[in-house]
């Protein structure tokens, strides 16, 4: 994996960069024009968001079960990014909403439940970095609980009536937009790889200079 | 010959109701000046999604500057640490 990050992450880069050229000769929206165009990244950002989620719980499930450093380590590194591409869906939505419905912000299903998840992912950083002796165990159960959180969020839209688009959209969306989706779907999975790596390799480094402490306090 | 008549008119509507239905939407009668539209109508989309779009990108490029940032750090502190052992011993 770390001789393939560098050209991953140029690639990553050439892609993130491109995207806004793909997404701009994208079919138009009827009803929302120009504004649909924040869907390109809002939507797969929500995709990485819930995905995070699920590996952040799983890991931290592994590691109650297991008691497995390694998983703790995937676990942390999920919940930092379940807060960022969280954080990215909440902005970006209300960009989108505030042409497309008026409004900035409705407290309906979809967009509450997203709101707590999020919030349970900024609780479990908190938890770990205040917490104190034992946090990680605390933040581990936290974090299944956001896991939990995930089925419901992603059906929200289908089982209660909401404004948010359906799931329906994008298996749906025509061939003038679809390329353009899955384009940016595909370089915003592989930043979130990246990223993933990068943090879990951060972690190892930490549990690494802890070691070398211990070893010098002995 | 009522009968009749009430015939002619009734299948003169059936045969007119799809002529009618695919009629061209009325002329305009006036020119509404964009300020008079409603607020969301007025609002114009670029701004938003140069906002969304720039908001991912410096998230994005902020997050991994951070990871570098802490990184770095790390590695210093453990090479520092490797260096005051080598010298102890």
């Amino acid at each position: 994996m770390r001789k393939a990050f560098f050209p991953l992450l140029l690639v990553t880069s050439a892609m993130f960069a491109y995207a806004p050229v793909v997404i701009a000769h994208a079919d138009y929206e009827s009803t929302m024009g120009l504004v649909q165009k924040v869907m390109y990244f809002h939507a797969p950002s929500g995709m990485v968001m819930l995905i995070s989620a699920i590996v952040c719980g799983v890991a931290s499930a592994l590691y109650l079960w297991k008691k497995d450093p390694a998983a703790d380590r995937v676990a942390i590194a999920a919940a930092e990014l379940t807060a960022l591409f969280g954080l990215i869906v909440l902005v970006t939505g209300p960009l989108w909403a505030r042409k497309a419905w008026g409004v900035w912000w409705v407290w309906e299903a979809r967009l509450t439940m997203s709101f707590v998840g999020w919030l349970i992912a900024v609780g479990y950083l908190f938890v770990r970095k205040y917490g104190g002796p034992g946090s990680d165990k605390l933040a581990a159960g936290l974090a299944v609980f956001g896991t939990a959180n995930v089925p419901f969020i992603y059906v929200s839209v289908n089982i209660w009536r909401t404004m948010h688009p359906m799931t329906t959209v994008v298996p749906t969306l025509q061939p003038g937009m679809r390329g353009a989706f899955w384009f940016s779907a595909l370089t915003i999975f592989m930043l979130y790889g990246l990223m993933l790596a990068a943090r879990v390799h951060l972690e190892r480094q930490r549990t690494a200079l802890d070691q070398l402490y211990l070893a010098e306090e002995d | 010959m009522m009968r009749r008549l009430l015939l002619v008119v009734w299948l003169v509507a059936v045969a007119a109701a799809p002529a009618l239905a695919f009629q061209p939407p009325a002329a305009q009668s006036e020119y509404v000046p964009v300020k008079d539209l409603p607020p969301v109508d007025q609002l114009p989309a670029a701004p938003l999604l140069v906002a969304a779009y720039s908001f991912i990108w410096l998230a994005a490029m902020f997050y991994l500057w951070t990871i570098w940032r802490r990184l770095g750090k790390v590695e210093a502190e453990m090479r520092a640490l490797e260096q005051r052992r080598s010298h102890s011993r």
